[in-house]
């Protein structure tokens, strides 16, 4: 090992295009993406204490009010003060989604996983039955299942995970057939581990990385539809917003392109578009470049 | 290949029966019932078995499932429950309005987004082709309502060369009809594009790394005619299937933006039926919704296959 490389090894160093931190390179763009995603993470946690308003507080005369030193997003339509509205709104947006996304990624992995190493009935019927979830568009599965049962919480985020397993599970499923051919895997076999050892100590750990990347996208994924069904009026019900439910509730100010209706918008947008940076552009190894 | 066809149309059809399943038994995942629902919390027991019994819903479900499907099929989908008007009637005319948004969202998207993401893929890395990825990811990782709403308020707003919202119900000259259409069609077209050039770029991008692309290099052959003659034959396929699954996104899009610009279409009455929650209105439009979704990707595998050339001489 040659000293740059030791030195490459132990701490950051600032190259092109990125840094480089014990043998990986992380460029800009990821570094930007997860700053963006951790700041709204943070924000949503923190909702309540950095709130300059309440969430129902009518602040200001105006309604669709510019924006000035005081309201730097504006107003909304009754006079709220619209960044209070936007940083309180993170919690259902970026809150949900993540439920939505965690349930879908760890049942689809899950079912993924048991599809892959039992084959013959169980794998047939859990690909059948994600194949035809899969062949509903997705908004209009959604608005059944909403009109049926109500927009309540638990309903919209098992709804929407229930729409993102099938894909998990198709490539998880996948992943996994791949990896009970590999050499590694028969010699466990031929040792005589069993399934739940082969599946914890052989498969998985080989699959995590790519799981991850595909709870990454399941994520904006969740966000857009979840964001979309607010704005139709079935997601986010009031008192509460959602930044989709913020967008709708504001949609009158559009005709003069008032702050309230682009200001959670573009919320939404910088998230998903943050997550997809992050996902085009993930660390790599350096001896793999 | 023709075994092939046969099998992925049963598939498909198989599908719809599923879909019809999962639709109609929405209803009854109801917390009560479809009656309850209209006579709400302050109905006497009396009446809610009354109207149970006038919507026939204390017969046993898979018998409604039959005549629902059997309905259906002829063109006879029932009665709306909100207005008491025939469900043929309420769809029939908004259908021909949603399909002309689609027609000629496809007409004028398309072709362009396949021009811009062929020679995005045969110009790699190059500033072109950079533009054109980022604005398809960027128009894709954003929800469809932001991309209407920037619509409005780029054209509607800042450069006044179309009305905002309005739906011109009588439209008398040429100039009203391109202005009430402008904005729904940019929305859509946008969405669909972004899906069209990112999925010809990538099937382009790997039929030129294909080693038979390397070897007609190698044998010295030009890039026009390593493009034309050799890539080109084998992608039209891809391209094609490319095209047809890009439309699909239109299912999801037509819902925001008939609700964003109030555009007399199947979506908004869909929209309308979930607020009233009138459900044999929303089920009809669910189903015609999925067999349309599933109409687009059936014809994209059908398409796939018939261009497979691997398949030809079967």
């Amino acid at each position: 090992m040659s000293v740059s490389e030791a030195s490459a090894r132990s701490r950051l160093l600032f190259a092109r295009g990125g840094i480089i931190s014990r043998g990986w390179r992380i460029s800009w763009a990821c570094i930007l993406g997860l700053a963006v995603v951790l700041c709204w993470l943070g924000v949503a946690v923190l909702g309540q204490a950095i709130a300059p308003h309440g969430n129902g507080q009518i602040v200001s005369p105006d309604s669709f009010a510019p924006m000035t030193g005081a309201f730097p997003m504006g107003t909304d339509y009754l006079g709220r003060d619209m960044l209070s509205r936007v940083i309180l709104a993170a919690r259902y947006t970026v809150g949900m989604s993540i439920a939505a996304a965690l349930v879908s990624s760890f049942v689809g992995a899950t079912l993924g996983i048991l599809a892959a190493v039992m084959p013959g009935a169980v794998d047939s019927v859990l690909s059948r039955l994600a194949d035809a979830i899969i062949a509903v568009p997705n908004t209009m599965f959604a608005l059944v299942v909403v009109a049926a049962l109500g927009p309540s919480t638990p309903v919209l985020i098992l709804t929407m995970a229930a729409m993102y397993a099938p894909g998990t599970l198709r490539i998880t499923r996948a992943l996994a057939l791949n990896l009970s051919q590999s050499d590694f895997v028969q010699v466990a076999r031929a040792r005589g581990e069993g399934t739940p050892y082969i599946i914890w100590r052989e498969i998985l750990p080989n699959i995590i990385m790519p799981i991850m990347t595909d709870f990454g996208l399941r994520f904006v994924f969740i966000v857009l539809v979840l964001s979309g069904l607010s704005f139709l009026g079935f997601g986010v019900q009031p008192p509460a917003a959602d930044w989709g439910a913020l967008v709708r509730e504001n949609m009158l100010g559009l005709s003069f392109a008032a702050p309230a209706v682009i200001f959670p918008a573009l919320a939404i947008a910088s998230l998903t578009i943050a997550v997809n940076l992050v996902l085009d552009n993930l660390p790599t190894r350096i001896e793999e470049e | 290949m023709l075994r092939l066809l046969f099998q992925r149309l049963l598939v498909s059809l198989l599908l719809i029966f599923l879909i019809s399943l999962f639709v109609f038994g929405a209803t009854e995942l109801l917390p009560g019932d479809v009656a309850e629902v209209i006579l709400g919390q302050s109905a006497t027991p009396e009446a809610v078995a009354n109207l149970r019994h006038a919507l026939d819903l204390d017969r046993p479900a898979i018998m409604r499932y039959a005549e629902w499907m059997l309905g259906l099929v002829q063109g006879d989908p029932g009665v709306s429950l909100v207005n008491q008007r025939p469900i043929a009637e309420l769809v029939g005319a908004r259908f021909a309005n949603t399909l002309m948004l689609a027609g000629i969202t496809v007409a004028i998207s398309v072709p362009p987004a396949l021009l811009i993401g062929i020679c995005a893929a045969i110009w790699r890395n190059s500033v072109f082709d950079r533009i054109a990825s980022i604005g398809a990811v960027a128009v894709m990782s954003v929800p469809e309502f932001l991309v209407a709403t920037l619509a409005v308020v780029v054209f509607a707003v800042n450069l006044g060369w179309v009305p905002a919202m309005a739906y011109a119900t009588e439209i008398t000259s040429l100039g009203q009809l391109v202005g009430s259409f402008a904005l729904p069609i940019l929305t859509l077209g946008l969405v669909v594009a972004s899906q069209m050039i990112r999925l010809s770029r990538a099937a382009v991008l790997t039929a030129l790394q294909e080693p038979y692309v390397e070897m007609a290099r190698l044998k010295g052959a030009s890039h026009r005619r390593v493009i034309w003659h050799h890539v080109m034959p084998n992608v039209v396929g891809a391209l094609v299937n490319a095209a047809v699954l890009s439309t699909s996104f239109l299912v999801s899009g037509v819902l925001v933006t008939e609700v964003i610009f109030s555009y007399p279409g199947v979506a908004k009455l869909m929209v309308d039926a979930v607020a009233t929650r009138d459900m044999p209105l929303i089920q009809t439009c669910a189903m015609i919704f999925a067999a349309s979704y599933l109409a687009l990707a059936t014809l994209a595998d059908i398409v796939a296959i018939i261009f497979n050339p691997r398949l030809k001489f079967q």
